[in-house]
């Protein structure tokens, strides 16, 4: 089932939520909404769910409007950030109630109910645990019976709001993997909201950056990794070091930054910040035509597949991250308080209305 | 295996001592408390038995074959009968619309369902006489239609409802507020209606709290004294509810059929908290809303 948002707004009292938002999800896309706490991404879940009502805009789903019609009349599984298992059933009957609050008439049968659970059971890889209370359960099986309980229902749509967000990292990663390969399999269109860029580079087909109320960008992992549309998806995706114009000392940096700025830009008046990640910034021990940013190296941290290296610039005293592969951190013998001089291998250039206030 | 008892008591004692205070600190705590406890709760506990049955099992058994006695009982039950399933119904609508949802006048809503417990309950009687009383605001019309709810069963079991109004309510709408509306929420997208959520989702967790408002609402309904007092007119063999019977009998002198009443009383609430302790362990644990491990979970952040 396909979805579509259009021109949606949510506002809590005074506070816009969403503004203006429109999005199309294709049918069978694992979509990831990203983006960090309060911009609005769980309202826009909640609103395609049902459980909120859009102030402007409409809701689509499979063509067909929908923004007036009752949650149950969507067929939508939703799987909450807390689980929300109901918590005086046993596993079996949580995954269950989808089918027994059915209409008479549309109920399947006792013994197709039992059938279902445990074929959704073991999809979950949770059979062994059919008789167990949700207290009795890890943070990982818990979700994985909100997941099983949400596919009972057949929902046409999967919406999951932060289902890792409370497990910690390993059984989050873990679960992602096995959520990806879930979807490979059953071809549902899902929306899975996070603030974990790694969760949402690894699982998603496309990725929809959103910052307060907006969405700042949308396309595959890749694109949204690999070409940051706006400073703040750059922030957000990953680490990376900011440059506020006075990389600009240095002639030949500032070169390359001409470069990235769309031709005929006029760039008197406007501030001009540069963004270089961690691993595309590469050091030389002396100064050569490309490596003229001068700085000196405060720590280094080893540990990982990757080294560490945290700079302190000279002129700006602003500290600068870079990290270098295990053989070229060994080629260059690095330690603290060595003078180096570091070149960017990529960057980007964004203006920023008004003079310095980025 | 000796050596298991070892640990065990060396884990006792570490846990003893794991606030650091000394012995007598808590054996004198633990004295006062259970002083405290004696003195106030036990000891009149049983003076009432104590009292009753001064006389012996006959007199004892003599107030409850007097037919004042009598009325007083089924007026008292009439009573709470009434109040409590309303106050029910009343109770978990109102916790229900406080805890889930958003609506303008909610403060205004939980501030009058405490109006009963902030307010002397022989002000919650005099209300309904200046109400409906011979010279309140709707006596006369009443008078004229010949209905008696002042110094009648009607006036008795207004009264009753209103002095009970705050018990379940109150009990209700902590639990629910911590409880959230998630599992509500997962129960609509489900395809569940409003009705069926609250019959296989809200009910099941609030059972145990409902239960212990029911009870406290019901010995209130039976225990009410002040705001009855005022609107009932004391009309021996026909308005008297049981603490009003007991007052009366003990105003004459009659201290042995008094505390024989009384007693009746008290057996009534501690039989009432015997059947929830009971329900209680029947149900087991996994069920319990009181499990620790069913504490609110985390509220959401995002």
């Amino acid at each position: 089932m396909s979805i579509q948002v259009e021109h949606v707004t949510k506002r809590f009292g005074t506070f816009t939520v969403l503004n203006d938002v429109s999005l199309h999800v294709q049918t069978g896309e694992l979509i990831a909404l990203l983006g960090p706490s309060g911009c609005g991404k769980t309202t826009l879940l909640r609103i395609l769910a049902g459980l909120e009502r859009p102030d402007e805009g409409k809701i689509l789903l499979h063509g067909n409007e929908v923004t007036d019609r009752q949650i149950t009349d969507r067929r939508v599984g939703f799987v909450f950030q807390h689980y929300a298992l109901f918590r005086h059933m046993t596993v079996a009957e949580n995954v269950s109630f989808g089918l027994r609050v059915l209409p008479k008439a549309q109920r399947p049968s006792p013994d197709k109910i039992q059938k279902k659970v445990n074929d959704l059971l073991a999809l979950v890889q949770l059979q062994a645990m059919a008789d167990r209370y949700p207290n009795q359960l890890s943070g990982g099986q818990r979700q994985r019976v909100a997941l099983a309980r949400a596919l009972a229902v057949e929902p046409k749509m999967l919406l999951l709001d932060e289902p890792f967000g409370a497990l910690d990292t390993k059984v989050r990663k873990e679960l992602r993997r096995w959520l990806r390969r879930l979807h490979d399999e059953l071809h549902i269109t899902s929306i899975l909201v996070t603030h974990d860029q790694e969760e949402a580079l690894e699982a998603a087909d496309r990725v929809v950056v959103m910052h307060q109320g907006r969405i700042e960008q949308a396309g595959t992992p890749e694109e949204v990794y690999e070409h940051p549309a706006t400073p703040f998806v750059y922030r957000f995706l990953g680490d990376v070091n900011v440059f506020h114009g006075r990389i600009a000392h240095d002639e030949t940096v500032h070169e390359e930054m001409e470069r990235e700025l769309p031709p005929g830009a006029d760039s008197s008046g406007e501030h001009e910040v540069t963004f270089v990640r961690p691993h595309d910034l590469e050091l030389s021990p002396t100064r050569t035509t490309t490596a003229q940013l001068e700085a000196t190296v405060r720590f280094v941290i080893a540990a990982g597949s990757r080294v560490r290296i945290e700079l302190m610039s000279k002129d700006s005293s602003q500290t600068i991250e870079v990290e270098l592969t295990k053989e070229r951190y060994r080629e260059l013998k690095l330690r603290q308080g060595d003078v180096v001089f570091v070149h960017p291998k990529q960057q980007q250039t964004f203006r920023m209305p008004g003079p310095s206030s980025g | 295996m000796s050596t298991e008892i070892a640990t065990t008591v060396k884990n006792e004692e570490w846990k003893a001592s794991l606030t650091g205070e000394s012995t007598w600190v808590r054996w004198t705590l633990i004295a006062l408390a259970l002083g405290y406890l004696t003195l106030f709760l036990f000891v009149p506990l049983a003076a009432v038995f104590a009292e009753a049955l001064k006389n012996g099992l006959e007199s004892y058994f003599a107030p409850f074959q007097d037919p004042d006695t009598l009325v007083a009982i089924r007026l008292t039950f009439i009573a709470a009968a009434l109040a409590v399933p309303l106050n029910l119904v009343f109770g978990v609508a109102a916790a229900w619309a406080i805890a889930k949802f958003e609506f303008i006048g909610k403060q205004l809503l939980i501030t009058i369902i405490d109006i009963p417990l902030a307010v002397s309950p022989v002000i919650s009687g005099l209300i309904y006489v200046l109400l409906f009383g011979a010279q309140g605001w709707v006596g006369p019309w009443l008078i004229e239609h010949d209905i008696k709810i002042i110094f009648a069963l009607p006036g008795i079991v207004l009264a009753t409802i209103f002095v009970t109004v705050p018990f379940i309510a109150r009990e209700l709408i902590p639990l629910m507020q911590s409880q959230g509306r998630e599992e509500e929420e997962a129960a609509f997208t489900l395809g569940a209606s409003g009705w069926q959520t609250f019959i296989h989702v809200t009910l099941p967790n609030i059972k145990w709290s409902l239960l212990y408002g029911i009870i406290l609402c019901n010995a209130r309904a039976m225990g009410e004294f002040g705001a009855v007092s005022v609107v009932s007119g004391h009309i021996r063999g026909l308005t008297n509810t049981l603490p009003l019977h007991v007052e009366i009998l003990y105003n004459e002198y009659n201290a042995v059929g008094a505390f024989a009443v009384a007693s009746l009383l008290t057996l009534l609430a501690i039989v009432t908290l015997i059947v929830k302790t009971v329900i209680e362990r029947k149900s087991g644990p996994a069920q319990s809303a009181h499990d620790p491990a069913w504490s609110p979970q985390p509220g959401s952040p995002s």
